[in-house]
């Protein structure tokens, strides 16, 4: 019978144990002739690879595995289950807007005439595609307000380089291309990073008592050195910046450029656009708003939308309608600042993306910006007496909670995400943003139901009695994966980053 | 919308929970003057089955039901089934880069084996976990070389895919460092000479591609050696992945920059795709992109880990070796099933295939032209010049649901009438035959 000393113990709802496969490295369960392929019978005259390529010609391919193609299957099935995914369950991750992909992308990007198109086929049997470019581009600079865009970037991190590119370009048409880049100390780490590959000092700027952007300091900090401010809005803590026009007043008195980093941008489709409120260049993801899969870290697709006085630069080459209404590329742009991938960019990610765009409508989008809010705030309001919430400025897709009550019993943000597991949510994103000692940075997205979220709200608040009586069964969570927790230390430590043979 | 898990009463109730009269009390942060009025102006929502319709019409826009000779690049392979049927699993599909490793053991197990995989064919020491493509992987081996050597200057072959080079000079700009390229000679290989003369004790690398745009297989140990010499450090970019199975590998490299579309990648209008870098063990702090390593959890079962972070943006903010995050999972991913279907005897195989066909279409084809820098050794492309225009060739080619090889006026005018074709195992003997008589008719016009 249980005494009252015994510790909490709380009850994930959501998830019931199951057994999972156990497999191997493909490596280990390869055996020698088997095959997964049958290749056609040749229909050319046969080759004499060593006669063809002389001492080009290749002796050893190497260890690749042997193996049926029933056993891939339950190779690549059994590594599958192994995984967390949207598909499952509820992802907080704040900052990646894990929201539902759905399937009809999917279908409609493997056409035959879509996914076997080649990039250099002619234009004149390219007009699907270019069309498909033509609209996205279309939607987005409709829906960011801004004046023209490029889809060229493969991902968030590439569309910032671009646009810092085009923000540089702009400056150096007019005789100086500015020494620095204004990041707030809330920024994502690519800013700083894409700052630096464009050739750019970072000046970091202190988030003032609400987590925004000190206007006065600002004020004191823009120079004719500052090329642009990097800022992300709503910022990372899921606050919109309301003095936006005048933080881009103070810009642009001085000469420079306000970059908006779209990664939040889940927060304002249909509700508000950057190119109404001052905003002269910004990416967006469209693996984040605009559902293309994560598929694991990518692809992703990184769109750069820009203001009229920065579409000399835009890299070549750029989608025109000809006179007979014909789309073509043209690469003849004498200041762009050139090319930032090969061929297009990731065109699989805008077909679908912009069959997201289709699916929604104008009241779509604006009922799915409503609806992440909504959730973000529902969850606000059923942790807020058990999570310190560091900032009480109302949030908007997101909600940054601190650790600070449960570290006095030793558990910081990363235990608590552990123990998430065990109750079968991922993680919400910890540690960051860095301007939250023990950030717990929760965006729900508008996928969620009611009953999921609920389950995610008993799930913390579970989790938050167990920190308080048993701290032990969090600080060794997870207890219900596959693998407990890894030692990082030694794999960074001593890496092993690959498979080798076992010596006999 | 059906994507939205609420009813109307549902939100309703939420809002009241939270002490908000109506949705526009969360958005109240958002000055008055900034907020949007009016629907948006884009396309009105649309059913499923008027999305599908949607983009059947686009796909009827382009090129369906041609014989294409096109590579340069993107290559059309067979694409096995149970690659499409694996990558669509929602576990894979929709789940989320592995930061929580006890999550998503099945992603980092499967970019540990690409990484051995990668290793194993390019004859490098270590493998990244992804980059986005080959264009981009082969700017960041020229910064991680510059990182390598403390020098500034990139040797690039003319004959690396001009795409390729501008990426790079793009990427190069802003980095302090610069670029010079090296042309080729008689056999379209980089001109051995002229390279030697070009590079200084301010080189930090010598980049190529091989087999290089033309096809052609360079001499990879020959290269090395020169670039060795002068502390060059030598980055090979491979377009071809298929190449690896047949065409020995750049073992003498240091670094290598793949592109590995063609294992089972759909060319898909140009991207996403899945570059690659590979390297000598001893540059992996240079390394750029994420990495996946083996350790053990605490009560000794093997896992594997997003590793050496320090290396990158979200740890080590401007100082990062890359601004990179994201890799390409996904269609690493699709590159490791293809691998592990076609295995060590079915990479040879189709290889040999490859160069099979392109052998075929290059004897046949060159009756009716030249076939440039034919004493080289090749894999499955080959350059042809003709007495008339790229363009009067492919319109003719066009009428017959062909499409013909790719011009190379705009970046190599120098070879005048000259194609680059191309010819993989899916090419047959028919289609070959075909085009043949298609330019055979046009030297019989061009000769009356």
């Amino acid at each position: 019978m249980a005494t009252t000393e015994q510790p909490f113990v709380g009850t994930p709802r959501k998830v019931t144990a199951h057994l999972t496969q156990n497999e191997k490295l493909s490596f280990e369960i390869s055996s020698p002739g088997k095959k997964a392929y049958k290749l056609p019978p040749l229909d050319v005259p046969e080759v004499d690879p060593a006669q063809l390529l002389g001492k080009a010609a290749r002796e050893d391919t190497g260890t690749l595995p042997e193996l049926s193609e029933i056993e891939i299957i339950r190779h690549f099935t059994r590594l599958s289950t192994w995984n967390y995914a949207i598909d499952l369950g509820m992802y907080p991750l704040g900052s990646c807007t894990m929201k539902y992909n759905p399937r009809v992308n999917e279908f409609v990007s493997r056409l035959e005439g879509i996914a076997e198109a080649h990039p250099y086929q002619p234009e004149s049997l390219s007009q699907g595609s270019l069309q498909i470019v033509k609209l996205l581009q279309d939607c987005l600079i409709e829906i960011t307000g801004m004046d023209t865009i490029t889809l060229q970037p493969a991902a968030g991190a590439h569309g910032e380089f671009t646009g810092i590119l085009l923000a540089r370009a702009w400056h150096k048409s007019k005789g100086n291309a500015r020494r620095n880049i204004l990041i707030p100390d809330s920024a994502h780490g690519t800013n700083p990073a894409t700052a630096a590959v464009c050739g750019y000092q970072v000046v970091n700027i202190k988030s003032n008592s609400q987590g925004g952007i000190d206007v006065a300091a600002l004020e004191q900090i823009v120079n004719e050195d500052t090329a642009a401010l990097m800022l992300t809005n709503p910022s990372t803590i899921g606050v919109f910046e309301n003095q936006i026009h005048k933080i881009a007043d103070i810009l642009h008195a001085k000469g420079a450029l306000l970059y908006m980093d779209g990664a939040n941008m889940n927060a304002l489709c249909g509700k508000t656009r950057p190119g109404d409120f001052g905003v002269d260049v910004m990416h967006l993801n469209l693996h984040k708003t605009f559902s293309t899969p994560h598929g694991g870290g990518g692809p992703g697709s990184g769109p750069v939308a820009c203001k009229k006085i920065l579409e000399p630069f835009l890299p070549i080459p750029v989608v025109e309608e000809g006179s007979d209404g014909q789309l073509r590329w043209n690469y003849d742009r004498p200041e762009s600042v050139g090319r930032v991938r090969a061929f297009y960019g990731n065109f699989g990610m805008f077909v679908r993306a912009l069959a997201y765009t289709l699916a929604n409508g104008p009241d779509g989008l604006r009922q799915t910006t409503e609806d992440a809010v909504l959730n973000a705030n529902y969850i606000r309001k059923k942790l807020e007496d058990v999570y310190d919430l560091p900032y009480t400025t109302p949030s908007m897709h997101e909600v940054v909670f601190s650790d600070r009550r449960q570290v006095k019993n030793g558990i910081k943000t990363g235990d608590l995400a552990k123990r998430l597991i065990d109750y079968g949510f991922h993680p919400y994103t910890t540690s960051f943003p860095l301007i939250v000692p023990g950030a717990l940075m929760i965006e729900p997205t508008e996928s969620e139901s009611r009953e999921e979220l609920d389950l995610f709200v008993d799930a913390m608040r579970q989790i938050a009695r167990e920190a308080d009586e048993n701290p032990e069964l969090i600080l060794s969570a997870p207890h219900s994966t596959r693998v407990s927790r890894l030692d990082e230390t030694t794999a960074a430590r001593k890496p092993v980053l690959r498979w080798k043979p076992q010596p006999e | 919308m059906r994507y939205l898990p609420k009813s109307p009463a549902e939100r309703t109730e939420m809002l009241r929970e939270i002490g908000a009269s109506s949705i526009d009390d969360l958005f109240s942060t958002i000055p008055e003057e900034y907020r949007l009025k009016r629907d948006l102006n884009i396309p009105r929502q649309m059913g499923e089955s008027e999305i599908i319709d949607h983009f059947k019409n686009a796909a009827a826009h382009n090129a369906v039901g041609y014989a294409s000779f096109i590579g340069a690049g993107v290559y059309r392979h067979y694409r096995p089934v149970i690659i499409d049927s694996l990558v669509q699993r929602g576990e894979f599909l929709t789940s989320y880069t592995p930061y929580q490793a006890e999550i998503t053991q099945g992603t980092l197990q499967a970019i540990f084996e690409f990484q051995t995989m990668i290793c194993e064919l390019t004859g490098m020491d270590i493998a990244n976990a992804s980059m986005y493509d080959g264009s981009t992987g082969a700017a960041e081996a020229a910064m991680m070389a510059v990182r390598i050597t403390g020098r500034d200057g990139i040797v690039v072959a003319r004959t690396v895919h001009p795409e390729y080079r501008e990426v790079m000079e793009t990427y190069a700009q802003h980095q302090e460092h610069s670029a010079n390229e090296v042309g080729y000679g008689a056999d379209g290989r980089i001109d051995l000479a002229t390279l030697e003369q070009a590079l200084t004790d301010k080189s930090a690398a010598v980049l190529v591609q091989s087999p290089n745009f033309f096809g052609v297989v360079e001499d990879i140990p020959a290269i090395a050696e020169i670039a060795h010499k002068k502390g060059a450090l030598l980055i090979v970019s491979i377009a071809e992945a298929i190449s690896l199975g047949i065409v020995r590998p750049p073992a003498e490299a240091d670094i290598v920059s793949l592109e590995a579309q063609s294992f089972g990648v759909a060319p898909s209008y140009g991207g996403p795709f899945c570059g690659v870098l590979a390297a000598k063990e001893k540059y992996l702090r240079q390394m750029p992109g994420r990495l996946v390593g083996e350790t053990k959890d605490k009560d000794g079962r093997r896992g594997f880990v997003l590793t050496l972070s320090t290396r990158e943006q979200h740890i080590r903010r401007e100082k990062a070796t890359s601004n990179i995050c994201t890799n390409q999972a996904l269609v690493a991913l699709m590159a490791t099933i293809y691998m592990t279907v076609y295995g060590k005897q079915g990479i040879k195989d189709l290889a040999v295939q490859n160069l099979a066909k392109a052998q075929y279409a290059a004897k046949t084809l060159s009756e009716n032209g030249k076939l440039l820098f034919a004493n080289a050794p090749r894999f499955h492309e080959f350059v042809l010049q003709t007495s008339e225009t790229a363009e009067q060739l492919n319109a003719r080619l066009l009428e017959n649901k062909i499409i013909g090889g790719l011009s190379l006026k705009k970046w190599y005018p120098e070879l005048g009438n000259a194609t680059l074709w191309c010819a993989t195992e899916l090419t047959t003997k028919e289609q070959i035959d075909q085009a043949a008589a298609v330019l055979t008719e046009a030297s019989v016009a061009t000769t009356a």
